[in-house]
C-alpha cells in the first residue's frame, strides 16, 4: 500500500529520472507539468489522508500546510515555465540542450523540498533542504553569464556555510537528545525529541539553536545573512526565482520552526521567541529601506521577500495561537503572491527585454492586460485590501498590538517604508512614456492570474475549513 | 583515561593543526597538500572511531574521506591548477600572521562555547566536539580570508571535514545521516567543479575579486 | 644529611656542570659531521670543536676602537649565563643539589639575559652588520620567547610544577600519556630551539651571507678569546636545548636522585647517547631543509607561538574534561 506522503516525495524524483531521458523541449515541458500535477494531486490527497507519525516520516497539520502550498506552487510554476522557457530558447538565452537538464533539476528540487517537509528525522530534513539548495545553485547559474555565475557562486558560498552550521546544530541536538533517548535513530527523530523536550540538556539546546538559527536563517534570507538572496533571484531563470521566493525560503523557515518547537519545549533553555523577534525585525526594516535603492526589478522583489520572511519570523517569534495563525497565513499568502509577481516579472522582462527598472516604463500603454495584473499583484504584496496579504499582515499587527503595543510600531513602520518603495517603483513601470522595445509575450498568464485570484479570495472570504486547519497547525506550533 | 580516547583525541588535534597549516600556506599546491593531510587524518580518526566504538559502518565514511578527499580531489585540483596555469600564490585578504591570530581566537571561542554548555555530555565527546567546532570555524575563516576560488573550495571541504569529525564524535549517530552527508559532499564537489570551470571560461582567472567587479546591482 | 652525602651531592652537581661543558663541542662536531657525510663530504673530525676553541683561546683578541666595556665584558657574561642555564637542566640524574633552581621560568630568564647582552654587544661597535643581526635576533626573540613561556605553562598545567625535575618525574611516571597538547608543545619547543640556536631554516650557522645571517652578524666583530667564549656559549646552548627536549619528552633512563654513583654513571651513558643521537637528528634535519627568507621568519617562529597557544588551550580543554 502506497501512501500519499510517499508519492509526494517519490513522484518528483521518478519524474526527474524520466525527464533526463526526454530530449525534446515540448514533450519535456508537458511531462514536467504532468509530474507536478501528480505531485499536486498527492498533496491534495495528503490533506484528506490520515495524520501519522512514523520513524522517518511525519504528517501533521503543520507540515501539510507547507506541503500543500509547495505542491500547488510547484504545479503552477511548471505551467509557467513550460511557456517561459520556450521563449528563452527562442531568444537564444538558453541552449536547448539544457532544457532536459533544467526539467530534471526542477523535479529533483521539488522532491527534495517535499522530502525535507515530510521528514521526521532532523538529519533527513537537513539532507532534503541541502539537496534542494544545491540544485537551485546550479539553476541560478544556468544562463552562464558573468553575473549569473557570480550570483551562483555567492549563493553557493553562503549556502554552504549555512549548510555546515546547520549540520553542526543538528549534531548538537542529537547530543542533547542522546542521554534521554539513547543512541541511534531515536535521538534524531523529531517527534521523540519534541516529546522528550523537558529532559534535554538546556545548555546544549541553547548552543544548538544558535547554530540552527544562523544556519537555516541563511536559507530563510534573514539579514545580515541575506547577501546571496537578491543576486540569486535576479540572475536565475524567472521560474526559479518564483520557486526560491515562494517555496525554498518557506522550507527553511519550516525546519527552523520545527527546531523552535523542540527548544521551546524545554523551559530551562533560552526562549527562542525574542531572538526570532529581533532577527525578524532587523530583516524586515533593513529590507524595507533597501527597496528604495534597487534598479533591477527582480532584485526589488527579492528584497521584498526578505522583508516578508522577516515579518513571518517576527510573528512566529511572538508565538501563541493567534500570532502563529497569522504567521502561517502570511506565509501562504506571501508564497502565492510573490510567485505570482515573479511570473508577472518574467512576462515583463520578456516584453521589454530587460530587468532594469529604469527601462521598464509605460506598461499600461504597451501591454495593458499585463500592467493590470502586475499592478494588482504589487498592490497585493504591499498589503492593500482586499487581498489576503492584507488580512494576514493586519492580523499580525493587531495581535502584536494587543500584547505589546509598542512593539507593534516597528513592524508597522517597516511595512509602511516597504509600501512606499514598492508603490514608487510601480508607478514608474506602469505609467509614463513607454521607451525601448515592446515584444509580444508568449508566456502563459494563467498561473499568475490563478495565484492572484486565490489571494483575492483568501482576502475576501477564508473558508471555515481552512481556518480550522490553520488554527490546528498554529496550535501545534505552541 | 583510556587508550581509545587518547588516540582519537590525538587525531582530532592533528586535524586542528592541519587546519592551521591551511591558513599558513602561501602556495596553492601546499594548501592542497595540507588539505590532503587533513583528510587522511580524518580518515584515520573515523576509522579509529569505527574500530574502538565497534561500528563497522563508519569504515565506509573513513574510506570515502581517504579516497575521495585524501587522494582524488587533491590530485584533481592539483591538475586543474596546473592546467589552468592560475597564479601559484594564494591570494589573501590579510597576512598570514593576522589570519593565524584570528584562528587562535576562534579556537578559543569554540572551546569556550563547548566547554560552557556541554557539562552533561561525556568528556570525550565534548573534547572532540570542541576540536571539530574549531576546525569548522577555521575552514570558515579560510573561505573568508582567501580570495581564490580553489582555496575557497578547500576551505569549504575543510569545514566538511570538521563536520564529519563532529558526527563521528557523537556516538551512535545513525548511518543514514553519514551516507547522506558523504553523498551531499559528492554533489557539492560536483557543483564546485562545474563552477571552477565556468569561472575560468568567463574570466581567465579564478580570483573571486574579478567576480566582485560585476556586482549586478551597480551596472 | 651527613658531611659525606653533602660532598657527594656537590660532586654530582659539579660533575653535571663539567660534563655539559665537556660534551658541548662534541655535540656540535656530531651535527657537522652528519651534515658533511650526508652531503658526501669528508667533513671535519668529530673533535674539531675542541680544536677551534683551543686555537681561538690562544689567539690575540682584536677589539674595535669604538668598542666600549660592554663589548669586552659581554662574552664572559654570556658564557657564564649560558653555562649556568645549561647546567641547571637535569641531564643524567633528576633531583640533584640545585634542582630547585632548575625552573623553566628561570631558564627562560637566564637565556633572555644572555640574548639581550649579545644583541647589545652586536650594536656596540656600530657596524651595520651588528645592527642588522641584533634587530633580526630581537624580531625572532619577540615571537620565540612568548612561545617558550606558553610551552612552559602547558607543561606546568600537565605536571603541576614548573620545576624541570618535577616535570621529568611526571613524564617518567606516566610514560604513555599521548596528549595532543604535549605533542604540540614538543613541536613548538623544537621550533623555538631551532630559532634560538640559529639553525636552519631560521639561520645558517655556516655561512656569512649578509642577506640572511642573524647570529653570525652579531658576533662578526669578535675574535680571539672573546670569540671562543661566545662560540662555547652557543655550543652550550645547543646542548641545553637538546637536554631540555630529552628531559621533557624522552626522560627514560634518567637516574633518580638517590641512585648513587653507579646509577649516575649509567644515567650519564644513556644521556650522552641520547644527546648525540639528537645532534645527529639535527644534522639530518639541516641537510633536508632549505633556509627560509628572513621576511618569512616571523611566520615560521609564529608557528611555535600558535602551537604553544593551541597546546595551552587544549590543556585546559583536557583538564576541563577530566574534572
Amino acid at each position: 500500500m502506497i501512501h500519499a506522503y510517499q508519492i509526494v516525495v517519490l513522484a518528483p524524483y521518478v519524474a526527474a529520472l524520466v525527464l533526463v531521458a526526454i530530449p525534446g523541449y515540448r514533450v519535456g515541458a508537458i511531462a514536467n507539468v504532468l509530474a507536478s500535477g501528480v505531485t499536486f494531486g498527492a498533496g491534495l490527497w495528503l490533506i484528506g489522508s490520515a495524520r501519522r507519525v512514523g520513524d522517518y516520516a511525519i504528517v501533521d497539520e503543520f507540515n501539510i500546510v507547507f506541503i500543500a502550498i509547495n505542491t500547488l506552487v510547484g504545479f503552477t510554476t511548471a505551467l509557467f515555465s513550460a511557456s517561459y522557457i520556450g521563449h528563452e530558447i527562442e531568444t537564444g538565452r538558453l541552449p536547448s540542450s539544457f532544457v532536459r537538464f533544467y526539467h530534471a533539476m526542477f523535479q529533483a528540487m521539488m522532491g527534495s523540498m517535499n522530502l525535507a517537509l515530510i521528514a521526521n528525522n532532523i538529519g533527513v530534513m537537513w539532507v532534503g533542504l541541502e539537496l534542494a539548495t544545491l540544485i537551485t545553485v546550479v539553476m541560478v547559474g544556468l544562463y552562464r553569464t558573468p553575473q549569473a555565475i557570480e550570483a551562483a557562486w555567492k549563493y553557493f558560498i553562503l549556502a554552504s556555510v549555512g549548510i555546515s552550521l546547520a549540520f553542526f546544530g543538528t549534531i548538537l541536538i542529537y547530543l542533547a537528545g542522546q542521554p534521554a533517548l539513547g543512541e541511534g535513530v531515536p535521538a534524531m527523530t523529531w517527534s521523540l525529541l519534541q516529546a522528550a523536550a523537558t529532559r534535554l540538556d538546556p545548555a546544549i539546546l541553547d548552543l544548538a539553536f544558535i547554530f540552527l538559527l544562523i544556519g537555516y536563517g541563511t536559507k530563510v534570507g534573514l539579514a545580515p545573512l541575506h547577501a546571496w538572496l537578491p543576486d540569486a533571484h535576479a540572475e536565475g531563470p524567472t521560474p526559479i526565482s518564483a520557486v526560491l521566493s515562494g517555496l525554498l525560503l518557506n522550507v527553511a523557515l519550516y525546519i527552523l520552526l520545527r527546531f523552535k518547537m523542540i527548544v521551546a519545549g524545554q523551559p530551562a533553555a533560552l526562549d527562542p521567541g525574542p531572538v526570532m523577534i529581533v532577527m525578524g525585525l532587523v530583516s524586515l526594516i533593513f529590507a524595507a529601506f533597501m527597496l528604495y535603492q534597487r534598479r533591477d526589478i527582480k532584485r526589488l522583489f527579492a528584497y521584498s521577500s526578505i522583508e516578508h520572511m522577516g515579518l513571518m519570523v517576527f510573528a512566529f517569534g511572538m508565538g501563541g495561537p493567534l500570532a502563529n495563525f497569522a504567521g502561517l497565513l502570511h506565509m501562504a499568502m506571501h508564497s502565492l503572491t510573490k510567485s505570482g509577481i515573479f511570473f508577472a516579472v518574467g512576462h515583463i522582462a520578456q516584453a521589454k527585454g530587460t530587468q532594469r527598472i529604469a527601462e521598464i516604463t509605460g506598461l499600461s500603454v504597451t501591454h495593458p492586460r499585463l500592467a493590470v495584473v502586475f499592478a494588482l499583484a504589487v498592490l497585493a504584496i504591499c498589503g492593500m485590501p482586499p487581498f489576503g496579504v492584507f488580512a494576514s499582515e493586519f492580523l499580525i499587527l493587531t495581535t502584536t498590538f494587543a500584547r505589546e503595543p509598542w512593539l507593534a510600531l516597528l513592524p508597522a513602520f517597516g511595512l509602511l517604508v516597504g509600501f512606499g518603495a514598492l508603490l514608487m517603483r510601480l508607478q514608474g513601470t506602469i505609467f509614463g512614456e513607454p521607451v525601448g522595445p515592446a515584444h509580444r509575450v508568449d508566456a502563459s498568464s494563467v498561473p499568475m492570474v490563478l495565484h492572484l485570484l486565490l489571494v483575492l479570495t483568501a482576502g475576501i472570504y477564508l473558508p471555515p475549513m481552512l481556518v480550522v486547519w490553520f488554527r490546528r497547525a498554529a496550535e501545534l506550533l505552541g | 583515561m583510556n587508550q581509545a580516547y587518547e588516540v582519537s583525541h590525538l587525531l582530532a588535534g592533528a586535524m586542528l593543526v592541519t587546519s592551521f597549516a591551511l591558513l599558513y600556506q602561501e602556495r596553492i599546491a601546499a594548501v592542497l597538500n595540507a588539505f590532503a593531510a587533513q583528510s587522511i587524518t580524518l580518515a584515520l580518526a573515523v576509522a579509529w572511531a569505527a574500530w574502538s566504538q565497534d561500528r563497522p559502518d563508519l569504515f565506509i565514511t573513513a574510506l570515502i574521506a581517504l579516497v575521495l578527499k585524501g587522494i582524488v580531489i587533491p590530485v584533481a585540483l592539483h591538475r586543474t591548477v596546473q592546467r589552468l596555469g592560475i597564479h601559484r600564490e594564494v591570494e589573501k585578504v590579510v597576512g598570514v600572521g593576522i589570519a593565524l591570530v584570528v584562528g587562535l581566537a576562534l579556537t578559543g571561542l569554540a572551546q569556550a562555547l563547548v566547554l560552557k554548555v556541554a557539562h552533561a555530555t561525556a568528556s570525550h565527546a565534548r573534547e572532540e566536539l570542541a576540536l571539530a567546532l574549531a576546525i569548522i570555524l577555521l575552514g570558515f575563516l579560510m573561505m573568508i580570508l582567501r580570495r581564490n576560488a580553489v582555496t575557497q573550495v578547500v576551505g569549504f571541504m575543510s569545514m566538511e571535514n570538521g563536520l564529519i569529525l563532529a558526527a563521528t564524535g557523537a556516538r551512535g549517530m545513525p548511518l543514514v545521516v553519514e551516507v547522506s552527508v558523504a553523498f551531499s559532499v559528492l554533489i557539492t564537489l560536483f557543483v564546485f567543479a562545474v563552477f571552477v570551470f565556468r569561472i575560468r571560461e568567463r574570466f581567465d582567472t579564478i580570483d573571486i575579486e574579478a567576480l566582485d567587479r560585476m556586482r549586478g546591482d551597480r551596472r | 644529611m651527613t658531611m659525606g652525602d653533602l660532598v657527594v651531592q656537590v660532586l654530582a652537581q659539579g660533575a653535571q656542570m663539567f660534563f655539559v661543558l665537556l660534551i658541548a663541542p662534541l655535540a656540535v662536531g656530531v651535527v657537522r659531521r652528519v651534515k658533511a657525510r650526508l652531503m658526501r663530504r669528508q667533513g671535519a673530525p668529530l673533535l674539531q670543536g675542541y680544536r677551534d676553541l683551543a686555537k681561538l683561546l690562544r689567539k690575540e683578541s682584536v677589539v674595535a676602537e669604538s668598542a666600549s666595556w660592554l663589548f669586552r665584558s659581554a662574552p664572559v657574561l654570556i658564557f657564564a649565563l649560558t653555562w649556568v642555564a645549561a647546567a641547571l637542566v637535569p641531564s643524567f640524574a633528576s633531583g640533584l643539589m640545585f634542582n630547585w633552581a632548575a625552573d623553566v621560568v628561570a631558564l627562560v630568564a637566564l637565556l633572555g639575559a644572555a640574548r639581550a647582552l649579545l644583541a647589545l654587544a652586536g650594536m656596540d661597535v656600530g657596524t651595520s652588520f651588528g645592527g642588522i643581526g641584533s634587530s633580526r635576533e630581537m624580531m625572532i626573540a619577540t615571537l620565540a620567547e612568548p612561545a617558550m613561556m606558553l610551552i612552559v605553562l602547558t607543561l606546568a598545567i600537565a605536571a603541576g610544577t614548573t620545576r624541570l625535575a618535577g616535570v621529568a618525574d611526571f613524564f617518567i611516571a606516566e610514560p604513555f600519556a599521548v596528549r595532543v597538547s604535549l605533542a604540540l608543545s614538543l613541536v613548538a619547543l623544537i621550533i623555538v630551539a631551532l630559532a634560538e640556536n640559529a639553525r636552519i631554516p631560521v639561520d645558517n650557522p655556516v655561512t656569512h651571507l649578509e642577506l640572511t645571517m642573524v647570529h653570525e652578524a652579531m658576533i662578526l666583530e669578535y675574535s680571539g678569546r672573546h670569540l671562543a667564549l661566545i662560540e662555547a656559549a652557543s655550543y652550550l646552548k645547543l646542548v641545553l636545548y637538546l637536554s631540555l627536549l630529552i628531559c621533557l619528552f624522552a626522560p627514560f633512563g634518567m637516574a633518580p636522585a638517590t641512585a648513587g654513583v653507579g646509577g649516575w654513571a649509567l644515567g650519564l651513558l644513556i644521556w650522552t647517547a641520547k644527546l648525540l643521537g639528537g645532534a645527529a637528528l639535527l644534522g639530518l634535519w639541516e641537510v633536508s631543509i632549505a633556509k627560509m627568507r628572513v621576511f618569512r621568519l616571523p611566520d615560521f617562529v609564529g608557528i611555535a607561538f600558535v602551537f604553544g597557544f593551541l597546546a595551552i588551550l587544549l590543556a585546559f580543554l583536557t583538564r576541563g574534561a577530566v574534572e
